[in-house]
């Protein structure tokens, strides 16, 4: 008999992640098509309750240990590919995040089964698993068939959170869980952002500038338009990297998820690691050289060309109407 | 103290990527290869940990086009050996990748054991594993991914290291040494290293070969590349043209009609 099909569930400091809903809804989906049981599983340290959470599934697999409190590659890798390895499911939804991150990158080397990385889509045809996975920054996108067990690593988005919220307790089978091991990798801390400065969760409007717009020197362009729109000034990693604006002020998996009226995307190729920061914002105008840059898949409006000309019209732009209303 | 890192050639993305004939596979006629991003950064935590404890930097990374003038140029930014490994299939999966370095890793005079293996945290065709956890996994040894900074405790053979979550958070773990690391960033930009530098090392400075023993073909997968298609471009997105003053009244009018404005 085909395995059932699997959601491994992420929570993280005292809850259940949105990725994780996601990921029940997309399983949901392919288990329907499958015909087979959606089962969740659930690793956690004294967290019963979030069972509750997981009522999109059919059953949860709940298994309790010290050793889970926090989701390391060595404690969550081991527990998972001994489970995958005695129940054998079809295929294991995995949240491609920061937080998942370490023991979805050794799961598959552990277990010896195919991975399938970056999907942000996964469909069921003839019977049979098919992922579609963006490769390339996003640029590309590659249909994938994979042999049983698929892991398969999701990016976050692949379906609205709210349709995997199900108010329904699906049943609870408690698996029991030993490590041999003595951890070569230890938790200590968490260390929080520094606070003060610039919130960029809360500013309507997000002047948000990549590689693209060249020089460090180009910023006061985007800080100048930002505030003629009494917005901040946000970037993406390459701008973090190179020290042009602070962590606090990055979007994207590893900094904020921001969803302002307008966000202004300056020279940001939109890799899917920066659009899973904000691709819900209300309005979204991207301007880049690259026509193919897939930061124009999730744009409203798009401008091919050079930022900097279109930022000093529309800063000059926006004081010529504002002096307008003044006067 | 010794560290190994792994420098891996991809695609520059800024240019122009094509499907070849095939349906499946990326066009490599025109295409250009640069250093992954990633593995630059962990380049660079590589040079931070030594200038702090001393210690040796060998870069390690598989034939490619331009892969000699990326080893080059870690040697000029200071790290004291260049290895290329030799032998194995172009296209190679990052699954299959990691196979073959756990082989020849070991066949290099002097390389293991090395105190930490660093890689870039992901590479943007990483289709089916990340290699820094799969290396970890074949090597046995502890891992710890979107790493951004380092502190050695050397009598104590453990790091402390720290990582990143989401939203600004970082965590900090202790990891046993010898230790794999995905390096998300290094504490600091990338060195730049002037042209005249790398061609000074390409005259005196040498790239040590290391052929892949065996190609097994042991971490190698079974999926299924079934197409490849390019993005459509602005697939989404409605344009705005013309001169930057039009775009820009054009863009002030969307913003009305949105309500920003």
């Amino acid at each position: 008999m085909a395995g059932n099909l699997w959601v491994v569930a992420e929570n993280w400091r005292g809850k259940v992640s949105d990725v994780t809903f996601e990921l029940l809804a997309l399983g949901r989906e392919l288990a329907d098509g499958l015909g087979v049981s959606l089962e969740a599983v659930l690793l956690c340290h004294q967290e019963k309750e979030f069972t509750r959470d997981l009522g999109a599934a059919d059953t949860v697999l709940f298994l309790d240990h010290p050793s889970l409190a926090e989701p390391t590659a060595e404690s969550y890798g081991a527990a998972l590919a001994q489970l995958i390895q005695e129940r054998k499911p079809q295929g294991v939804l995995v949240p491609l995040s920061n937080v998942s991150w370490d023991w979805v990158g050794v799961l598959p080397a552990m277990l010896g089964a195919p991975y399938l990385n970056f999907c942000k889509d996964v469909r069921v045809v003839d019977g049979k698993i098919e992922a579609c996975c963006l490769l390339y920054g996003g640029k590309m996108e590659a249909r994938v068939a994979s042999a049983s067990p698929a892991i398969l690593g999701i990016l976050p988005g692949a379906r609205p959170a709210a349709n995997g919220r199900i108010q329904k307790q699906a049943s609870v089978e408690e698996v029991k869980v030993e490590f041999e091991k003595t951890p070569e990798v230890t938790f200590k801390q968490y260390i929080e952002p520094e606070q003060g400065g610039v919130d960029i969760t809360q500013q309507p409007v997000l002047v948000s500038v990549g590689r693209g717009i060249g020089s460090q020197d180009n910023l006061a362009i985007a800080e100048a338009l930002a505030a003629a729109l009494s917005g901040a000034v946000s970037g993406s990693r390459p701008v973090i990297d190179q020290g042009w604006l602070p962590l606090s002020r990055q979007v994207g998996k590893s900094g904020a998820t921001v969803k302002p009226k307008l966000y202004l995307a300056v020279g940001i190729s939109g890799a899917p690691e920066h659009v899973e920061g904000m691709k819900n914002s209300e309005l979204i105008i991207a301007i880049n050289t690259d026509p193919q840059a897939p930061i124009f898949q999730v744009a409203h409006y798009g401008i091919v060309g050079d930022a900097m000309d279109t930022l000093s019209a529309l800063t000059e732009e926006l004081q010529k109407a504002s002096a307008r209303k003044g006067a | 103290m010794h560290t190994v890192v792994l420098l891996k050639m991809v695609p520059d993305v800024v240019e122009e990527l094509e499907v070849a004939a095939d349906g499946r596979s990326l066009d490599t006629e025109f295409l250009r290869l640069i250093l992954n991003e990633r593995d630059n950064h962990a380049l660079e935590l590589a040079l931070l940990l030594k200038e702090r404890h001393g210690g040796k930097v060998t870069a390690v990374a598989f034939d490619a086009p331009e892969v000699d003038e990326v080893l080059f140029a870690a040697l000029a930014k200071g790290a004291d050996r260049a290895v290329k490994v030799t032998g194995a299939e172009p296209g190679l999966s990052t699954r299959t990748a990691a196979y073959s370095l756990a082989l020849v890793l070991p066949t290099v005079d002097g390389l293991l054991p090395a105190d930490f293996i660093l890689a870039g945290c992901q590479a943007i065709d990483d289709l089916d594993g990340m290699m820094a956890p799969l290396l970890a996994q074949e090597m046995k040894l502890p891992y710890l991914g979107l790493v951004s900074s380092v502190t050695l405790d050397s009598a104590d053979r453990k790091a402390t290291v720290q990582k990143e979550y989401a939203g600004g958070v970082h965590g900090e773990f202790e990891v046993r040494l010898p230790a794999v690391l995905g390096i998300q960033a290094a504490e600091k930009p990338p060195r730049y290293v002037p042209v005249a530098k790398v061609r000074a090392a390409m005259k005196s400075q040498t790239i040590e070969v290391a052929p892949v023993p065996t190609l097994a073909n042991g971490g190698e997968a079974a999926f299924h590349v079934l197409s490849m298609a390019k993005l459509e471009a602005a697939g989404h997105a409605e344009i705005l043209e013309g001169t930057p003053e039009e775009i820009a009244s054009k863009i002030a009018e969307v913003l009305v009609a949105r309500g920003v404005l």
